[in-house]
C-alpha cells in the first residue's frame, strides 16, 4: 500500500503572534514550528500504522523552503520511510494543493491523508482540492480508517454523531482527533530519519488564487471582576448592562 | 492530576546553537516527560518509589547510554544531546535523571572505556534498552570525599576473585542487576568488578527514611565473601583515576540537569506571578517578586552558556574535571537557590505538592552533596589555580 501523508508546519502554540507588511504577513522572527498537529498525531501516525498492518510505504510531502526541514525529520523520525519537499513557500491552499497534486498525480498512491486543518490558518481546503484536482473520492474528519483490500471505512464526524461511509481506493481523507493515537518519536527513530531520503523538488508553475490584505488579532481578553456572592443584583445588573448577555 | 505546563526559556537563543537533531531529541524527551512520568511523579516521590514501568520509555527516548556506540546498544550520539536529555529528564525529577545517569555515566561508561569487548558485548546492549540496571559502588560509610581510603577489598584466589566490603548511598542498588564495584586489591590498587545480582553473598538492602530523591531508589552494596569470576574485572584501566573517569561524565550530566530543574521552578513562578493577584494586580507587577525573577532567568542564562560551551569541550575530549566541577557546583547551586525563590513566590501554594517546587527543592539537597559535594568542587577549583591540594 502506499500511502503518502501531506506535512505542513505550524507555530508552537507559545508563540507570539505578531504581523508584518502592513498586517499581510505572519511576523517568523523568533517563532518555533511544529508539525501541524492534525497531520502529525492523527494522519501521519494513522498512515504508519496501516504501513505496519498491511505492509507498503508511507511518503510525507511538503510545500515549503529548507526552514521545514525540521518538521520533516520529525515525521521521517516517527515512522514514514521518505520524504519529499516541494521547494517553495506554501502561499495559498490552491498554491500548495495543486503543487501536491502535481507531484501525486504520477506516482499511484492507494490513500492520500491530510490533517483535517492547520492550526494556524484554519483553512481545511487543501485535501478537498487535492481529491478534486485528482479525481479522487474525499472524506473528510475522518475519526477511524480501516481498510480491506481496495475498501476504506471510515467513521467521520457529524453534527451530534457518527456517519461511517465506504470508499474504493485510492482517495484523499483528512484526519481529525481520534485516528489515531499521538506517537512519540524513539532515539531509533530520531538515528534512522538522518539517513531516510529527503527528495527537494521543483514547484509547479501555479498561480496562487487568493491574496491576504489584512490579518488582525482578536481583541484582548477583558480583565476579570469579582463580585461579593452577596450582591447578586450587581451581578445581574452587570451581565445585563455591561456584558450583554442577560 | 494537573497538566504539565512546562515550557522552555531560552533568554540569549541557545536554541541556534543547537542542530535540529539536538532539538529533536529534547523536544522528545520532554514530550516524553510530559505524557508519561509527569502524571504519575508525584505520587511515585511520595511513596519513595522508582516507577519501575517507565524503564522501556527512558530507554526508548535515549536515557541510557546515549553517547555509547550504536554496536554496542546506544545511540552515538554527541555529549550536548547527552546532556539535553538529562536536563529534561531533570526538569521532570533529579531521581528519575539520577537512575538515567547513574546507568549512563556510571555504568556504562565503565564497562565501555575500561572494559574488554566480551564484557561491552555482554553487558551494553542490555543496559542501554533497559533489560539490565545497573549500579555503581564507590562510596562507603566511612569514605565518602575520600574514596581513596576504602576498604572494600578483593583477594585473587586462582580461579576466581573473592569480595569483602560494603558501599552506601548507592542509587539503584535494591534492584541492579549489576553493580560496577571499586575495590582495593592486595597491593592496595583500585579497581573496577562487574558485581552480578544472584552471586552468593551479595546483598542490596535498601535505604529508607530519605527525604530527598525520593522517587529514585538508593541503598547499599553489600559484599561477604562474593565470588567474583576473574573474567568480570574491568581490565583497562586501575587507580582512583577510573572511577573519577566516571563521575567526570556523571558530574556533566547533573550540570545540565540542574539546569532543567532551575527551568521548572522559574517557568512555574513566572506563571503563577502573573495569575496571582493581590492588592487589584498581579504579583509579577510588584518590584520584590520582578527582581526574585529577573535573577532567576539571569543565573539560569549563565548557567546555559557555561554549560553549552563546556559540551564543546567536552565534544571535543578537552573538558577537564576541574572545569566539569566549576559547572556541576556552580549549576547546582544555582538551581537550588532558585527552587529556594520560586517557593517564596508560589506562596502558600508553593509547598503542597501541586507544584513541583518542594520536591525539586528536596532533591537538590542530595544533588549538592552527591557526586563531589558543593565544598569539595570548590576545593577542586582552588587546587587546579593554585596547584595546592587543600583536600587534606
Amino acid at each position: 500500500m502506499k500511502i503518502l501523508v501531506c506535512i505542513s508546519k505550524a507555530p508552537d502554540t507559545t508563540a507570539k503572534i505578531n504581523f508584518t507588511d502592513g498586517n499581510t504577513k505572519f511576523d517568523e522572527a523568533g517563532v518555533q514550528y511544529i508539525v501541524n498537529p492534525y497531520d502529525e498525531w492523527y494522519a501521519l501516525v494513522r498512515g504508519i500504522e496501516l504501513k505496519e498492518a498491511n505492509g507498503g510505504t508511507v511518503t510525507t510531502v511538503t510545500v515549503g523552503t529548507a526552514a521545514d526541514d525540521p518538521i520533516i525529520r520529525k515525521a521521517l523520525a516517527i515512522g514514514a520511510d521518505n520524504a519529499v519537499r516541494i521547494d517553495s513557500e506554501a502561499k495559498d491552499a490552491f498554491f500548495t494543493a495543486k503543487q501536491i497534486a502535481e507531484y501525486a498525480k504520477s506516482e499511484g498512491f492507494d490513500l492520500i491523508l491530510t490533517g483535517k486543518e492547520t492550526i494556524n490558518y484554519n483553512g481545511s481546503q487543501v485535501g478537498a482540492m487535492i481529491a478534486e484536482l485528482l479525481d479522487l473520492p474525499y472524506v473528510s474528519l475522518a475519526t477511524d480508517l480501516q481498510i480491506a483490500g481496495s475498501t476504506a471505512t471510515i467513521k467521520r464526524e457529524a453534527k451530534g454523531g457518527k456517519e461511517t461511509v465506504q470508499v474504493s481506493t485510492p482517495l484523499v481523507l483528512s484526519a481529525s482527533k481520534g485516528l489515531a493515537e499521538q506517537r512519540i518519536p524513539n532515539m531509533r527513530g530520531i538515528m534512522a530519519a538522518r539517513t531516510k531520503p529527503l527528495n527537494v523538488v521543483s514547484p509547479a508553475d501555479v498561480t496562487p488564487l487568493t491574496e491576504t490584505v489584512e490579518y488582525s488579532l482578536p481583541p484582548e481578553k477583558g480583565g476579570v471582576k469579582l463580585i461579593d456572592p452577596e450582591n447578586m443584583d450587581e451581578l445581574v445588573s452587570l451581565l445585563h448592562n455591561e456584558a450583554k448577555v442577560i | 492530576m494537573k497538566t504539565d505546563l512546562y515550557q522552555g526559556h531560552d533568554y540569549y537563543l541557545m536554541d541556534e546553537l543547537l542542530s535540529d537533531e539536538h532539538k529533536l531529541i529534547r523536544d522528545t524527551a520532554r514530550a516524553w516527560i510530559k505524557k508519561e512520568v509527569s502524571p504519575i511523579i508525584e505520587d511515585y516521590y511520595e511513596r519513595a518509589e522508582f516507577p519501575k514501568q517507565i524503564v522501556p520509555g527512558l530507554a526508548s527516548i535515549g536515557g541510557f547510554g546515549p553517547y555509547i556506540p550504536q554496536e554496542y546498544g546506544g545511540a552515538g550520539l554527541d555529549q550536548i544531546s547527552y546532556g539535553l536529555i538529562m536536563q529534561e529528564l531533570e526538569r521532570c525529577d533529579s531521581g528519575l535523571r539520577s537512575t538515567s545517569s547513574v546507568q549512563s555515566s556510571l555504568v556504562m561508561y565503565p564497562i565501555w572505556k575500561y572494559g574488554n569487548e566480551e564484557q561491552r558485548k555482554k553487558y551494553l546492549p542490555k543496559l542501554a534498552s533497559g533489560e539490565f540496571i545497573g549500579s555503581f559502588g564507590l562510596t562507603e560509610p566511612d569514605h565518602g570525599s575520600n574514596p581513596g581510603g576504602m576498604v572494600t577489598n578483593f583477594k585473587d584466589m586462582g580461579d576466581h576473585y573473592l569480595l569483602n566490603g560494603a558501599k552506601m548511598w548507592i542509587s539503584n542498588a535494591p534492584f541492579c542487576d549489576v553493580a560496577v564495584v571499586w575495590a582495593k586489591n592486595e597491593e592496595g590498587r583500585i579497581w573496577g568488578l562487574v558485581v552480578e545480582r544472584g552471586m552468593e553473598g551479595f546483598t542490596t538492602p535498601e535505604t529508607h527514611g530519605k527525604l530527598s530523591l525520593r522517587a529514585s531508589a538508593t541503598g547499599e552494596l553489600v559484599f561477604d565473601n562474593v565470588k567474583v569470576p576473574k573474567e568480570n574485572l574491568l581490565p583497562n584501566k586501575s587507580g582512583l583515576g577510573a572511577p573519577l573517569g566516571c563521575l567526570d561524565s556523571a558530574r556533566y550530566g547533573i550540570a545540565w540537569g540542574a539546569i532543567g530543574v532551575a527551568l521548572d521552578c522559574y517557568d512555574s513562578a513566572l506563571r503563577y506571578a502573573k495569575e496571582r493577584t493581590q492588592f487589584g494586580k498581579p504579583i509579577a507587577a510588584f518590584q520584590l517578586q520582578q527582581k526574585k525573577l529577573a535573577e532567576m532567568i539571569t543565573e539560569i542564562t549563565k548557567a546555559q552558556l557555561l554549560t553549552f560551551r563546556l559540551g564543546q569541550l567536552k565534544n571535543e575530549g578537552r573538558a577537564t574535571s576541574a572545569q566539569i566541577s566549576m559547572a556541576k557546583r556552580n549549576n547546582v547551586d544555582m538551581a537550588l537557590k532558585i527552587a529556594r525563590e520560586a517557593r517564596q513566590i508560589h506562596g502558600a501554594m508553593g509547598i503542597t505538592n501541586e507544584y513541583s517546587i518542594m520536591r525539586h527543592m528536596a532533591n537538590l539537597e542530595s544533588v549538592i552533596t552527591y557526586e563531589g559535594t558543593h565544598d569539595i568542587h570548590l576545593l577542586i577549583t582552588g587546587f587546579d589555580i593554585t596547584g595546592v591540594n587543600a583536600f587534606k
